[in-house]
């Protein structure tokens, strides 16, 4: 059959049932177009079929081959950048990049028909394609951009056509930008386009699906269905007798426990005896195409006999429910507990004047990362492993990888790729990545799994469900006297981060809040349910949620203004918390005027008229955990940068680009340091064999650990350099500068030396020019067990407004504004910063209205992306991104993170706006249509027009252990 | 990746090769048009037809005839973008085009068509998932089980039908042709639905839906409402298609409203006609057809949101329609 495609003619034999998409990718090599579901749900494999955006999952290949087919290869057929794509580089609409292709496609559709579309038609145009990461806002603003430029420029755009696509270098910058630009420096701070930006703009860029290998298997993982039950028998018989079945594994080939955390190895690649969870790994087959691995699992027998199924918090911890995990210490269904308490929480509610206790609940949610997971492993004749996978974590999946199979680790090398975005759903070791290790180990040949988006579901390890009990005192002036946080959180079947999770949701709440005398308990069961583990914000929205809702519902009740009774109680710049957390550089209280003055909050506050309100929250987040997940006395960073004799650098890192832009952020602070020009220096990430080791792209660790290890290495270069300089130009080394090219004497610049002759003389008289560098967080655990989790090198802090617009008749809540002021040290990149804020404010915004990963008797309930709602480019509000910069004196060039605790104050803030707007508080998440109307009939017939949980089951928590305060505490 | 089954593709490009496929063909052949529906569900295994009979060549289902006084007279391949798009059905036929513009995304606006839309399968919470879930909680009544998780007990499966574009058909009186090798036929809209979720559709398997008629517009006022999650790629979980047309008067000399996405087929509130015949669009004869619609709609918990939500918003959204309608004839 013949088809065309980007102008070019194709001839290829299609089997009946394959569709476009499969065509596209596995038979031309054209991976470019995306897949994020493959049943009509996302928009990733939007291609232009005859000139109209089509989905390319639901296309038959036969059924097109008279059309015209584009795809994002076509659009810059001679490595020039479209408009439509620069303009995507520019405004920093690309994140991890996954949509783009897609997003692209529907861009260009609408380009082609309209002129000049106005917002609501661009957000309608792309209202098919699904994005994680950006919040829309800056795809939207790149689309309005092309247009303009269009208009102005009469670009073709033509797909597959030639055409004169100019490259506006250098990057333009607007005005505004330009002069909030920090003179110092050249790089940082300047809106430069994401490293890689090209590659993934045109589909070049690789992500592990897209890759495949001569003699390639498929694998394909057997899934429980059941959620609690007995493996009676596995039968792989008639399915080994297949044609094109090349083996097929169970528990009894990878029989080794593993887990993330040390202190939880609960999990195996397969349930060995039983199954814990709906969709739990029992078996695997690798075959010779996807269509037989398939039939071959079909053809596995498992007998099952059913257990009774432990489905909620309450389930798990009754005396009557079957236990989950029989042996150990775990059997009650306890995984695990905390119980913490700081100064005198019961003194501290005697001196109260007010006190108030509330129950909130916050739902599980799932990271939906568009690219779903997938790995492939190749071992070679030399007894060497290597694994391309879509991970966060490449160090721990190295680990992983060598317990459970057995392997040393130079003998097992992990490489990232492009990464489809993470959110913690890439951050522990999943059962595919083992298997298809060791069906690549039993067959001798490469290994491809990638799972499905249902797949994903059951993979999980998302947002744990939490049940929380807050009681919090109050004096007279708003200033908290004692806070006592009781939570249950629903973990799942297996440990995964669990217990580091159970921590983090009592840890925070000391870095945002003055609290004089702090009580945490907590508690994670075991449930019949894929496993919960880290989203964005790791355990801290939940308990954030509960505590600036009830701020401000105290608020009200002793009539202090909500924004004066934070602001009462917010923590000082360099102060201790009373559980031992070093606060370092604070700009909270910036954070909070800008917001406050940008949004007109008090003008507005009650008097946006009925159905309209305003919400105000604030936060704290941690940059980078201050222990390394399994103990050691390593750097959690280590780097190298190398110079080449073209004076180009290179740097070598493990942290993994996963869309957030560390590569950018790497590269931006060594060519800042270097004195060179973006373009000149070159990096080298996640790549076991190649880079130095960084713990991976987790607890918004990597700006400032891996930034501080690139810095190092990137001054340790420089000396070699500065050495030469300082010789050649007679000045002392402490005196010169390097910039834009050169070094030279800082009080006269005239006295100088080109970078690339001093880095001839130099290698010439050192050999190989290399720096390393690495990072260790000083020792900031408190004196007592538990203090593990919760200090971090430094925090970052947001202040989040947020305006909303209620139908009290149906329910629907629009979120109009949404302004976030964040703290995030120094801002290496506003592009990327900005993006990280709007990204995390719109998946907050799901969290809050619409996202739900629940169950009905062990089943999930919505495992796809049509039924677990993510927000589309039509339900996302303005979003005004602030950034607040307060230098870290420890971070590099004084940066912060800025990844995850942006996401924090906006759930408890759209709650507050609801509240404004309708009189009613919803104390449980997603706050659905439903509910809004239940508060609001509630409230007419007299009651509190509340909704959320009314009880808190009766727990034993252990005895808390009691903690003096620091000395230094005030 | 999620995959289709192997099966056998036949693309007739004409009707009379269709007629013969579809006679020659066992039962487990199916019909496609755009694919939007049939692919998912195949890719689920919800069904794996051994042949699939493609009818999107044939162009003697693409055309677009007649006018808002002769009435209109739509192919069934048309794409639901070029309906939402046509200047004719937008301006006298308000309701469809509405419809058509609020299904699904862009992108499968482009490639779904009419009449794909119009006998597009049932849906439900319990069956729209993959083999291995269904496996898991035992097949029901809709793959040829014999339990119903919806209501426990039942005997007849309760999946939902989410089209958009039936209530809205059926609102403004539209009439479909049919045809297959024993030849034509046409029917009001309404008749080819019935209320079983596992055999919605009153037509034999070899007939093909080949035309969309619409009356003429005759002063017809209507609009589509549509109530689910997101503004975009949902599913209807309530759809209010609402049509009057209007006396010197202002009274109603026709009325009729369409329940969509709430039952195994589309609800016509039939003491709409009965309140309103004569009758001024006031609140009062607003809230007395919304409580009507309320009274008929009988959700079950298979979709999005809860039922009893789903419920409530009839009232609300009837009503609503209806106060548009209101304003729109005030305007015109
Ligand atoms: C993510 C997603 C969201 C969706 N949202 C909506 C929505 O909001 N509203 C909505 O109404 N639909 C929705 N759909 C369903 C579907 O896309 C549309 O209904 C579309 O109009 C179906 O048209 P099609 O041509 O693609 O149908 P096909 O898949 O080709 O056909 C559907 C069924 O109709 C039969 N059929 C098709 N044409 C004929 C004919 N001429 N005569 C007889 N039988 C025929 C086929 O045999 C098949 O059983 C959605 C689908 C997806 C994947
Ligand atoms: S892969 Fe086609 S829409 Fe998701
Ligand atoms: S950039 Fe859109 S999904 Fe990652």
């Amino acid at each position: 059959m013949r088809f065309k495609i980007n102008g070019r003619t194709y001839r290829t034999n299609v089997r009946p049932n394959q569709t476009l998409l499969e065509l596209l990718r596995e038979d031309l090599g054209l991976t470019g177009t995306k897949h994020g579901c493959e049943l009509g749900e996302c928009g990733a494999c939007t291609v232009l079929i005859g000139g109209k955006p089509r989905l390319s999952c639901l296309t038959l290949a036969s059924e097109v081959r008279s059309f015209e087919i584009g795809t994002v290869e076509g659009l810059a057929p001679d490595c020039k950048l479209h408009v439509l794509q620069q303009a995507f580089a520019e405004t920093g609409a690309v994140q991890c990049g996954y949509c783009t292709p897609g997003m692209l496609m529907s861009g260009l559709a609408l380009l082609q028909t309209t002129s000049n579309p106005s917002e609501r038609e661009i957000r309608e145009a792309l209202s098919g394609n699904i994005c994680r990461c950006s919040g829309y806002n800056k795809i939207i603003e790149a689309v309005r951009l092309a247009s303009l430029r269009k208009e102005s420029t009469q670009h073709h755009l033509q797909i597959g056509e030639s055409h004169s696509g100019q490259r506006s270098a250098p990057w333009s910058m607007d005005e505004e930008r330009e002069h909030r630009m920090p003179k110092e420096f050249s790089v940082i701070g300047r809106p430069i386009p994401k490293v890689g930006v090209e590659s993934k703009l045109t589909g070049q860029a690789k992500y592990t699906d897209d890759l495949s290998f001569p003699n390639m298997l498929y694998g394909k993982i057997l899934r429980s269905t059941h959620s609690h039950a007995k493996i009676v028998s596995i039968s792989k018989d008639r399915a080994m007798s297949l044609d094109g079945v090349r083996a097929i594994i169970t528990a009894e080939d990878l029989p080794i426990k593993y887990g993330i955390m040390p202190t939880s190895e609960d999990e195996r690649a397969f349930a060995l005896r039983k199954v814990r969870y709906f969709g739990e790994p029992v078996a695997a087959v690798a075959a010779d195409s996807p269509d037989i691995a398939q039939k071959a699992l079909e053809y596995i027998d498992v007998k099952y006999e059913p257990l009774q199924s432990v489905n909620s918090i309450e389930e798990a911890l009754s005396k009557n429910s079957a236990s989950i995990h029989e042996d150990g210490e775990c059997s009650n269904n306890i995984h695990k507990t905390v119980s913490l308490e700081f100064g005198d929480v019961e003194q501290g509610f005697k001196e109260a004047d007010y006190t108030r206790e509330d129950t909130f609940f916050y739902e599980g949610s799932n990271h939906v990362a568009l690219e779903e997971h997938s790995a492939i492993a190749s071992y070679g004749a030399d007894g060497k492993l290597t694994e391309w996978s879509s991970t966060q974590v490449p160090h721990y999946l190295q680990r992983t990888l060598c317990k459970v199979l057995g392997l040393q680790a130079s003998k097992v090398r992990v490489i990232v790729p492009e990464v489809g975005g993470g959110f913690g759903g890439k951050s522990d070791i999943f059962s595919h990545e083992l298997v298809a290790a060791k069906l690549s180990m039993l067959c001798s040949q490469p290994v491809k799994i990638t799972c499905t988006r249902e797949e994903v579901f059951y993979l999980h390890r998302g947002r744990h469900p939490t049940l929380m009990r807050l009681k919090t005192g109050f004096k007279g002036d708003g200033r908290i006297s004692a806070l006592h946080l009781k939570a249950l959180l629903d973990g799942g079947a297996y440990g995964s981060y669990g217990v580091a999770t159970t921590y983090y949701v009592g840890a925070l709440q000391t870095a945002t809040y003055k609290i004089p005398n702090y009580k945490y308990e907590g508690l994670r069961v075991y449930t019949n349910k894929p496993p919960c583990g880290p989203k964005r914000g790791h355990g801290t929205p939940q308990p954030r949620f509960a505590i600036e809702c009830q701020i401000d519902k105290a608020s009200e009740d002793l009539g202090i203004d909500p924004v004066e009774i934070r602001r009462r109680n917010l923590v000082n710049p360099f102060s201790t918390s009373v559980n031992y957390l070093r606060i370092t550089s604070c700009g909270l209280q910036e954070c909070i005027e800008k917001v406050l003055s940008a949004s007109e909050f008090q003008k507005k506050r009650g008097h946006l008229g009925q159905g309209n309100g305003i919400g105000f929250a604030v936060s704290s987040y941690i940059s980078g955990a201050g222990l390394p997940i399994f103990w050691n006395n390593m750097p959690h960073s280590s780097a190298e940068v190398r110079i080449d004799r073209d004076g180009k650098a290179t740097v070598y890192s493990m942290a993994t680009d996963i869309g957030q832009g560390s590569d950018s952020v790497l590269s931006f602070i060594v060519a800042e340091a270097l004195g060179l020009d973006v373009s000149d220096v070159s990096i080298v990430s996640a790549d076991t064999d190649l880079t130095p080791v960084d713990l991976g792209s987790y607890s918004s660790r990597v700006t400032f650990m891996a930034g501080n290890a690139v810095l190092e290495a990137a001054k340790n270069v420089r000396e070699l350099l500065f050495e030469v300089a300082s010789r050649e130009i007679g000045v002392p080394q402490s005196d010169l500068v390097s910039r834009e090219g050169r070094i030279y004497f800082r009080d006269d610049p005239s006295k100088g030396i080109d970078w690339t002759q001093a880095v001839r003389k130099a290698e010439s008289q050192f050999g190989a020019l290399v720096g390393t560098g690495s990072y260790k967080p000083p020792n900031l655990a408190g004196p007592y067990k538990g203090s593990g989790v919760g200090p971090s090198p430094a925090y970052s802090f947001s202040a989040c407004v947020a305006e909303v617009r209620c139908n009290s008749s149906t329910g629907h809540v629009e979120v109009k504004n949404v302004w976030l002021a964040h703290d995030l040290g120094r801002s290496i990149n506003p592009l990327l910063a900005e993006g990280q804020i709007e990204g995390s404010v719109v998946m907050a915004l799901g969290e809050a209205l619409m996202e739900e990963h629940t169950f009905k008797d062990g089943m999930h309930k919505s495992p796809s992306m049509l039924g677990y709602k993510t927000p589309t480019p039509l339900e996302v509000p303005e979003i005004h991104p602030i950034i607040v910069e307060s230098i870290d004196p420890e971070g590099p060039f004084g940066a912060k993170e800025v990844g995850q605790g942006p996401l924090l104050p906006v759930v408890p803030a759209i709650a507050n706006a609801i509240h404004d707007a309708l009189g009613i508080r919803i104390d449980q998440v997603p706050i659905t249509p439903n509910k809004i109307l239940t508060a609001l009939t509630d409230k007419l017939k007299g009651g509190t027009g509340r909704v959320g949980p009314n009880s808190f089951p009766q727990v034993e928590f252990k005895e808390a252990l009691k903690v003096d305060p620091p000395k230094i505490f005030s | 990746m999620m995959r289709l089954p192997t099966f056998e593709h036949k693309r007739p490009a004409s009707l009379r090769q269709a007629f013969d496929l579809l006679k020659d063909s066992s039962e487990d052949s199916l019909l496609v048009a755009g694919g939007t529906d049939l692919y998912p569900n195949m890719k689920r295994r919800q069904c794996e037809p051994r042949t699939v009979i493609s009818i999107a060549r044939i162009r003697r289902l693409k055309r677009i005839i007649g006018n808002q006084n002769s009435g209109l007279e739509i192919g069934a391949n048309t794409v639901l973008s070029d309906l939402g798009a046509d200047p004719v059905v937008a301006k006298y036929y308000t309701v469809l085009s509405e419809a058509a513009t609020q299904i699904a995304s862009p992108q499968i606006r482009e490639t779904g068509t009419i009449g794909g839309n119009l006998c597009q399968d049932t849906r439900c919470n319990y069956y729209d998932m993959s083999y291995e879930w269904r496996s898991g909680v035992n097949f029901c009544l809709k793959h040829g089980g014999n339990v119903c998780h919806v209501a426990s007990g039942s005997k007849r499966c309760w999946a939902v039908f989410a089209s958009d574009i039936a209530p809205a058909c059926m609102a403004i009186g539209s009439r479909l042709r049919l045809a297959s090798s024993r030849g034509e036929r046409t029917m009001p809209a309404r008749e080819l639905y019935q209320n079983d979720g596992a055999a919605h559709l009153r037509k034999s398997k070899d007939e093909i839906l080949t035309d969309l008629l619409l009356p003429p517009s005759d002063g017809l006022i209507s609009t589509y409402l549509k109530l689910r999650r997101r503004d975009a790629i949902d599913f209807p979980i309530l759809g209010v298609a609402a049509a009057v047309r209007l006396d010197s008067k202002g009274n109603c000399r026709y009325a009729k409203i369409v329940l969509g996405a709430i039952g195994s087929c589309p609800v016509q509130v039939a003491e709409a006609e009965q309140i309103l015949l004569g009758k001024r669009l006031t609140q009062d004869t607003i809230e007395s057809v919304a409580t009507a619609a309320y009274r008929v709609a009988k959700p079950q918990d298979n979709t999005d949101l809860t039922f009893s939500y789903r419920k409530s918003m009839t009232k609300v959204y009837v009503s609503d329609a209806l106060t548009k309608l209101a304003a729109k004839a005030e305007y015109s």
